[in-house]
C-alpha cells in the first residue's frame, strides 16, 4: 500500500524539530570549548581550538568529583533499596486489594502524588535536622519513602497481571511466604524493576528541590546543587560555566546514549499499563 | 481506577483463591502485614506527619525560630487572600501552567505522530526528542537563561530584529514567556514518548478501514486517532498540569522571581517566605490553599476528561 512507503515530508519536518533540541546543546559544548576572546567575536561559531583548561578549571572551582561521587552514591543507593523495598510493599497490596486494609493502604500511598511537596517542605526541615537526618543518609531515605506512592502505583498494576497460580505453586512445594516473593514474584518483576530503577534514577540525580532543603554542609552537596552553589561565582564567565554545567549533564548522556533503547522502552513500559 | 479493577480482577480467579484462602491460610497473611506495616509508618512519619503539622502551623503566628508561638485561628488564612504578593505567584502559576500544559500535549501528540508515521531514522528521533527527559532542569534552566540573556539579544543585533534583542527574562511582562518555553522543551521529551506508546496501541486495520471509507487525514485524527488515545491525553493532562502549577527549579535558574516578583511561583514563594522570610505559619497556610487548589484541579480534571472519553 502506499502508506508503507517512506513519508520525507515528515521525516524532513522531525529532523527541521529536532534542531530545536540540537542548537542549546550545540551551544553548550561549543561555548564550554571556547576562550571568552573568541566568546566575544561570535557566540554561535565554532571553536577555534580546544580549550580544555575551562574544563579543568570547572572541575577545579566546584570541586566536581566530589559532587560527582554525592550525586552516584545518593542514586544508586536509592535506586537499588527503591526497588528492593518498593516492589515488596507492592506486592502484599496487589495480591490483598480485597482486603480493607490493603485497598485503603493503596489510595493513601497513591493519593500522595497529589499533595505538592511545598506543604511537606516546612515542617519537614525541621523534622530531619532533629533527627540527624541532614545528610546524604537521610536524603537517601527520604527518595526511598517518597518514590513509594507512584512506584506503589506503577508495580501494583504490573503484579496484579501475574497469575496467582505460580505463588500458589511454591506454597504446595514447601516455600515460605518471603521465598515465594523473593525466589518467584521478585524475578517475574524485572522488566518492572527496570521502569522504577530508570524513573527513580533520573529523578534522585537531577533532583534540585530535595538537597537545597536537607542538606546542611556544602561537601555533600549534589551535581545539581553545586551548579546552583556557584552560580553567582561563576559571573560573566560563561565559558568556565558552561564547561561545569557541561560536566554535570554528560554523566546521564552517556549512560542515554549507551541504554537508550533500554531506557525508552522501560518508561513505555511503565506508561502501558 | 475502578474500570482496570474489573478488567484486572477476573471474578472466576478471585473466587477461586479467596475459598482458598479461607481453608488453610490464616497464618499467611501474617507476612502480607509485615510486608507493608513497616512501609506504612515510615510514609505516616515523613509525609504525612510533616502535612499534618504544615494544617497545625497554618493556625499559629509561629516565624519558625522562636520558642513560643500563639494560636491566631483562621487570621493567616484571611491575610493570604489579602496578599498582593501571594495573588500574584497563584496568576503567574496559572498562567504558566495553563498554558505550558496546552503547548506541551500539543506539541508532543503533533511529534509523536509524526515519529510513529513511515519516516527514515524513527529510532534515532526518537531518542533524540527524548533527550531533555534525562537532563536536569535546573542546570537546562541556567543554560536557557544564557541563551536568553546573551545569544538570542546578540543575534537580534546582528540581523537587525527589533524584539530580539531585549532580554526576555529582564522583562516584567515577558518573562513568564521564557520560562514556559524552557518547560516545555524539557516536559515535551516525556509526553512525545507516552503519546507515542498510546499511538502505536491503535490497530492499523482501522486506518486501512477508514481509508477506504474515503475519510481525509483530519478526519481520520479526530474520528479515530483521537478517540483511541484518549486515556492518554487524559493521563498526561492531569499529570503536566499538576507537575506545572508546581513549578520551582525553572524560576530559580532563569529569573529567581524576577524581574521584581514577576515570576514568582506558589512553590518558590512559600520556600523564600517560609524559610528566610520569617513567615513559616503564614506560608504553612498559604500552602495548605496550594494543596486545595491541586486536588480540586486534578479532580476536576479527571472527571471531565473521563466524561468525554467515555462520549466519544
Amino acid at each position: 500500500m502506499l502508506k508503507q512507503r517512506t513519508n520525507w515530508l515528515v521525516t524532513s519536518l522531525i529532523a527541521l524539530g529536532s534542531l530545536v533540541i540540537f542548537i542549546p546543546l550545540y551551544l553548550v559544548i561549543s561555548i564550554a570549548l571556547k576562550t571568552p576572546d573568541e566568546m566575544a567575536q561570535s557566540v554561535l561559531s565554532l571553536p577555534t581550538g580546544l580549550h580544555f583548561e575551562n574544563f579543568t578549571k570547572a572541575i577545579e572551582a566546584t570541586n566536581f568529583f566530589a559532587a560527582f561521587k554525592n550525586s552516584t552514591v545518593i542514586t544508586v543507593v536509592t535506586v537499588v533499596f527503591t526497588i528492593l523495598t518498593n516492589s515488596m510493599v507492592a506486592y502484599a497490596i496487589a495480591r490483598n486489594m480485597d482486603r480493607k486494609f490493603f485497598k485503603g493502604l493503596y489510595y493513601f500511598f497513591v493519593s500522595a502524588m497529589f499533595v505538592p511537596f511545598p506543604i511537606i517542605m516546612l515542617p519537614l526541615v525541621k523534622q530531619t535536622s532533629q533527627l540527624g537526618m541532614d545528610n546524604p543518609g537521610g536524603l537517601i531515605f527520604l527518595y526511598i519513602v517518597y518514590g513509594a506512592a507512584l512506584n506503589i502505583f506503577i508495580y501494583v498494576g504490573y503484579i496484579r497481571s501475574i497469575p496467582r497460580e505460580l505463588e500458589e505453586a511454591a506454597i504446595v512445594d514447601g516455600c515460605s511466604p518471603w521465598g515465594v516473593f523473593w525466589k518467584v514474584i521478585f524475578p517475574l518483576l524485572t522488566p518492572i524493576n527496570a521502569t522504577i530503577a530508570i524513573l527513580t534514577c533520573l529523578w534522585a540525580w537531577n533532583d534540585f528541590m530535595l538537597p537545597l532543603i536537607i542538606l546542611n554542609d556544602p561537601a555533600d552537596a549534589t551535581l545539581p546543587l553545586v551548579q546552583y552553589i556557584f552560580q553567582s561565582e561563576f559571573g560573566t564567565d560563561f565559558n568556565l560555566a558552561f564547561a561545569s554545567y557541561l560536566l554535570a549533564l554528560s554523566p546521564m548522556v552517556i549512560v542515554y546514549i549507551f541504554a537508550q533503547k533500554w531506557i525508552i522502552g522501560g518508561i513505555v513500559k511503565g506508561a502501558i499499563k | 481506577m475502578s474500570r482496570e479493577d474489573v478488567v484486572l480482577n477476573n471474578p472466576k480467579s478471585s473466587t477461586v483463591t479467596i475459598k482458598k484462602k479461607k481453608t488453610k491460610i490464616k497464618m499467611k497473611n501474617i507476612h502480607f502485614y509485615l510486608m507493608t506495616i513497616p512501609a506504612f509508618i515510615l510514609f505516616l512519619t515523613f509525609h504525612t506527619y510533616p502535612a499534618l503539622q504544615g494544617i497545625y502551623y497554618s493556625f499559629t503566628n509561629w516565624d519558625g525560630l522562636s520558642l513560643t508561638y500563639d494560636f491566631v485561628g483562621l487570621k493567616n488564612y484571611l491575610n493570604i487572600f489579602k496578599d498582593v504578593n501571594v495573588l500574584n505567584s497563584y496568576l503567574f502559576t496559572f498562567k504558566f501552567a495553563i498554558v505550558s500544559t496546552i503547548l506541551v500535549n500539543i506539541i508532543s501528540l503533533a511529534v509523536a505522530m509524526g515519529l510513529n508515521s513511515k519516516i527514515k531514522g524513527r529510532n534515532f528521533f526518537r531518542a533524540v526528542y527524548f533527550l531533555p527527559n534525562v537532563l536536569g532542569v535546573l542546570i537546562v534552566g541556567f543554560i536557557f537563561n544564557f541563551i536568553f540573556s546573551n545569544v538570542i539579544p546578540k543575534l537580534g543585533d546582528t540581523w537587525h530584529i527589533a524584539f530580539l534583542s531585549n532580554n526576555i527574562l529582564g522583562s516584567e511582562k515577558m518573562a513568564w514567556i521564557g520560562i514556559v518555553i524552557v518547560a516545555v522543551w524539557q516536559a515535551c521529551a516525556f509526553n512525545i514518548i507516552l503519546y507515542l506508546s498510546g499511538l502505536q496501541t491503535v490497530p492499523t486495520e482501522l486506518y486501512e478501514a477508514s481509508a477506504l471509507d474515503g475519510a481525509n487525514k483530519w478526519q481520520e485524527f479526530w474520528k479515530i486517532t483521537f478517540p483511541m488515545i484518549a486515556p492518554f491525553f487524559t493521563i498526561n493532562m492531569v499529570l503536566s498540569m499538576k507537575n506545572f502549577l508546581m513549578v520551582f527549579d525553572h524560576v530559580v535558574a532563569l529569573t529567581g522571581g524576577g524581574p521584581g516578583r514577576a515570576t514568582e511561583s506558589i512553590s518558590l514563594i512559600i520556600y523564600k517566605g517560609g524559610f528566610s522570610g520569617g513567615e513559616f505559619a503564614y506560608q504553612s497556610a498559604n500552602s495548605v490553599i496550594y494543596l486545595i487548589v491541586i486536588v480540586a484541579i486534578s479532580i476536576f480534571q479527571i472527571k471531565v476528561l473521563q466524561r468525554r472519553e467515555m462520549d466519544m
